[in-house]
């Protein structure tokens, strides 16, 4: 703060402090303490708020239990909530999204920090970021293009001889997982590449040196070594998958429907926003109990995460 | 199976030679190793010692497998090993900076390479234990590498290169982030440790102090270019050329013109007077300086019978065993003598006019450093 004030003065540095103090009370905390308020209290008639129906319960949250499914894990069907369900194969499909991203992810980031000369690493850095120029609705849009069944991706195929019959891309979660790991693979890229550029390449050598196989290496020396940038491109990618809400609309199909489509449901369909506020806590606290569970087996902590 | 495997099983802890046969690596257009060729014996300490940028750490990489050579043959045991990955080759580096794994504790690092090979948990562990004590580490075995000091983590990086039990340990001037007491510590411990292994060692260093004091012989590299292989003494007492006379110690050189070579010997005429000194008949060329050590300076009051220059004395430092004279010539040109402080030799005081003189059998007149192609 001194040093802040020393170098741009009183006026700047109040300037300063002032607009990021709005951005993170009025735009941030300020609206999510209102909808975590609402969360607990019932959808009413405007005559109704503050009247002797209004008090607080956990009603909403009670509201993703019901209409019943069937769900068949590993064999097994039993019968679940139906919003429940959308939770579950949310978190799933998420998890799996990030699990794509890192073996995607991995072999392009060590390339990128460990074998590429210096000279063309600008060049391809600029490949990665092209695609950012283009908003991601027009991306997913693409996609839902390039997947659709008479469309580019179905005639390269039938043009090699791969297949025989125009397949049906957009059908159950593959447009959504294709969409996402698309959308986030560079969050996974550019930690990990943060992360392998700072192993020193004379502990690889040295690996080598000692009769270590490539994978060996890899498994003993530089994974261990990238786990924090692993683990914070997995949150990173996780926590965005599991909170988007473009990709699944834009890609879904009838049968992968994504919990922020049900959120979306309630609150401006329904125009329950009491109800979407508890789901919408609902996945904000079950995707920060998972990412810390899982922070915790593989044994990072938050401070590696913040490097 | 990889082929160390095999080979470790055949030979183990059997040190073996080195044939370095016509050796060339070249970087683009750059030339960094440039026709080498030297026979290294098993169990023979053999460093390399040059400037930076002369090509022994490029050399040291070619034998370990990280460099394919240009053009020439290496053989490791008699086995050509080119086209060999490092992990196929019976070689162990020793980094500069070490390469100690950090996310492993002490004895996982020195297992690594057991690990690889895929022996037991509890026989690595009894093998770390084992070379821990040999490098005088016991009680560290479940520290971290962090937790080490400089001198520890050296030990912790030979122990790990003799874990796998290498024909040839590959050393690249790993004393060099030490401090003075702790390196010359480390070198008469590198040296029992050789000694007491019997594994060939390959040294790499710009430290002549190290390389004398620890090799059996020892290479001079400049410019990729080996200049001269030999015992120390050798080295020190009979350098083939400027270059490994004035890498190798302190000279004071004399340029002139060559007179009258004959049994050894040449005359130098040089601005300050003729001189004399021990010249090889099959040196040739116009490009030869004369020089002399200083501790081979004589300081007297009469001029001797030849070599002798009349000189001012510019400063007299007391080094304890020895007293470092600087002189100026009458056409200013200065001299470093050192005498030994036994008591019999003339202290000169600053300022005074003496004559500084030399044995001919004690200066050699010696060509440049060898060309490319020589």
């Amino acid at each position: 703060m001194q040093d802040l004030l020393k170098r741009y003065g009183v006026g700047l540095t109040t300037t300063f402090v002032m607009l990021t103090a709005f951005w993170l009370l009025i735009l941030l905390i300020l609206p999510n303490i209102t909808m975590f308020e609402s969360s607990f209290r019932p959808y009413l008639p405007v005559v109704d708020v503050g009247g002797p129906k209004d008090f607080y319960s956990l009603n909403n949250y009670g509201q993703i239990l019901g209409n019943e499914v069937d769900m068949t894990v590993l064999g097994l069907t039993f019968p679940v909530p139906v919003r429940i369900k959308v939770f579950i194969l949310t978190i799933f499909y998420s998890a799996l999204v990030t699990v794509i991203t890192f073996v995607m992810a991995y072999p392009l980031a060590y390339y990128l920090a460990k074998i590429v000369s210096p000279k063309s690493l600008p060049t391809l850095f600029l490949l990665l970021f092209v695609p950012l120029w283009v908003s991601e609705i027009l991306r997913s849009f693409a996609w839902f293009i390039i997947l659709a069944f008479k469309g580019p991706l179905n005639v390269v195929l039938m043009q090699l001889g791969i297949i025989d019959s125009e397949i049906r891309w957009i059908a159950g979660f593959s447009p959504v997982i294709i969409g996402l790991v698309y959308t986030y693979v560079l969050f996974m890229i550019f930690p990990l590449y943060n992360a392998l550029q700072s192993l020193d390449s004379n502990q690889i050598e040295a690996a080598e040196d000692l009769g270590s196989p490539w994978w060996r290496t890899h498994l003993r020396v530089i994974l261990p070594h990238a786990r924090p940038g692993i683990a914070s491109g997995a949150v990173m990618v996780f926590m965005l998958s599991a909170g988007s809400l473009l990709v699944p609309s834009l890609l879904g199909s009838t049968s992968s429907g994504w919990f922020t489509q049900t959120i979306q449901g309630v609150m401006l369909e329904g125009q329950d926003w009491n109800t979407g506020a508890a789901f919408a806590f609902l996945l904000l606290i079950v995707c920060t109990l998972f990412v810390s569970g899982m922070m915790r087996v593989f044994g990072v902590k938050l401070s590696d995460i913040a490097k | 199976m990889n082929h160390k495997k095999d080979h470790q099983g055949e030979d183990a802890s059997m040190s073996a030679g080195i044939d370095l046969e016509n050796v060339v690596c070249d970087f683009g257009k750059f030339r960094a190793v440039d026709q080498v060729n030297v026979n290294i014996q098993p169990g023979e300490f053999f460093s390399f010692l040059g400037p930076s940028g002369c090509g022994k750490t490029t050399i040291l990489r070619m034998i370990s497998g990280f460099i394919e050579p240009t053009g020439g043959v290496i053989r490791i045991g008699g086995k050509d090993v080119r086209g060999q990955r490092p992990n196929q080759r019976p070689t162990a580096l020793i980094f500069q900076n070490l390469a100690l794994f950090p996310l492993m504790p002490v004895w996982e690092n020195i297992a690594f390479g057991l690990e690889v090979r895929g022996v037991d948990k509890a026989r690595r562990r009894a093998k770390a234990d084992e070379l821990l004590a040999l490098v005088d580490l016991h009680d560290s075995a479940e520290k971290m590498v962090s937790q080490l000091s400089g001198g520890q983590k050296q030990r912790v990086a030979i122990a790990r290169a003799l874990a796998v039990e290498p024909s040839v340990m590959l050393l690249d001037e790993p004393l060099s982030a030490l401090d003075l007491k702790l390196r010359q510590h480390m070198r008469a411990e590198l040296r029992a440790i050789q000694k007491r292994t019997g594994v060939t060692f390959v040294y790499i260093t710009h430290d002549q102090g190290e390389a004398l004091a620890m090799s059996d012989r020892v290479g001079v590299m400049s410019q990729g270019k080996l200049q001269q292989v030999a015992n120390p003494r050798d080295i020190y007492n009979t350098p083939v050329n400027g270059f490994v006379a004035s890498f190798v110690g302190e000279n004071n050189i004399l340029t002139g013109e060559v007179v009258n070579p004959a049994d050894g010997y040449a005359g130098l005429k040089t601005a300050l007077g003729p001189f004399r000194a021990r010249m090889d008949p099959t040196v040739k060329g116009t490009s030869v300086k004369l020089y002399v050590r200083p501790e081979h300076m004589r300081i007297t009051e009469t001029p001797a019978s030849e070599n002798s220059i009349p000189v001012t004395i510019s400063e007299v430092a007391f080094e304890g065993n020895f007293i470092s004279v600087q002189a100026m010539s009458e056409t200013g040109m200065p001299f470093v003598a050192e005498l030994r402080n036994d008591g019999a030799s003339l202290v000169p005081a600053v300022g005074t006019k003496l004559h500084i003189s030399f044995d001919a059998a004690r200066a050699a007149i010696l060509p440049d450093a060898a060309k490319v192609g020589a």
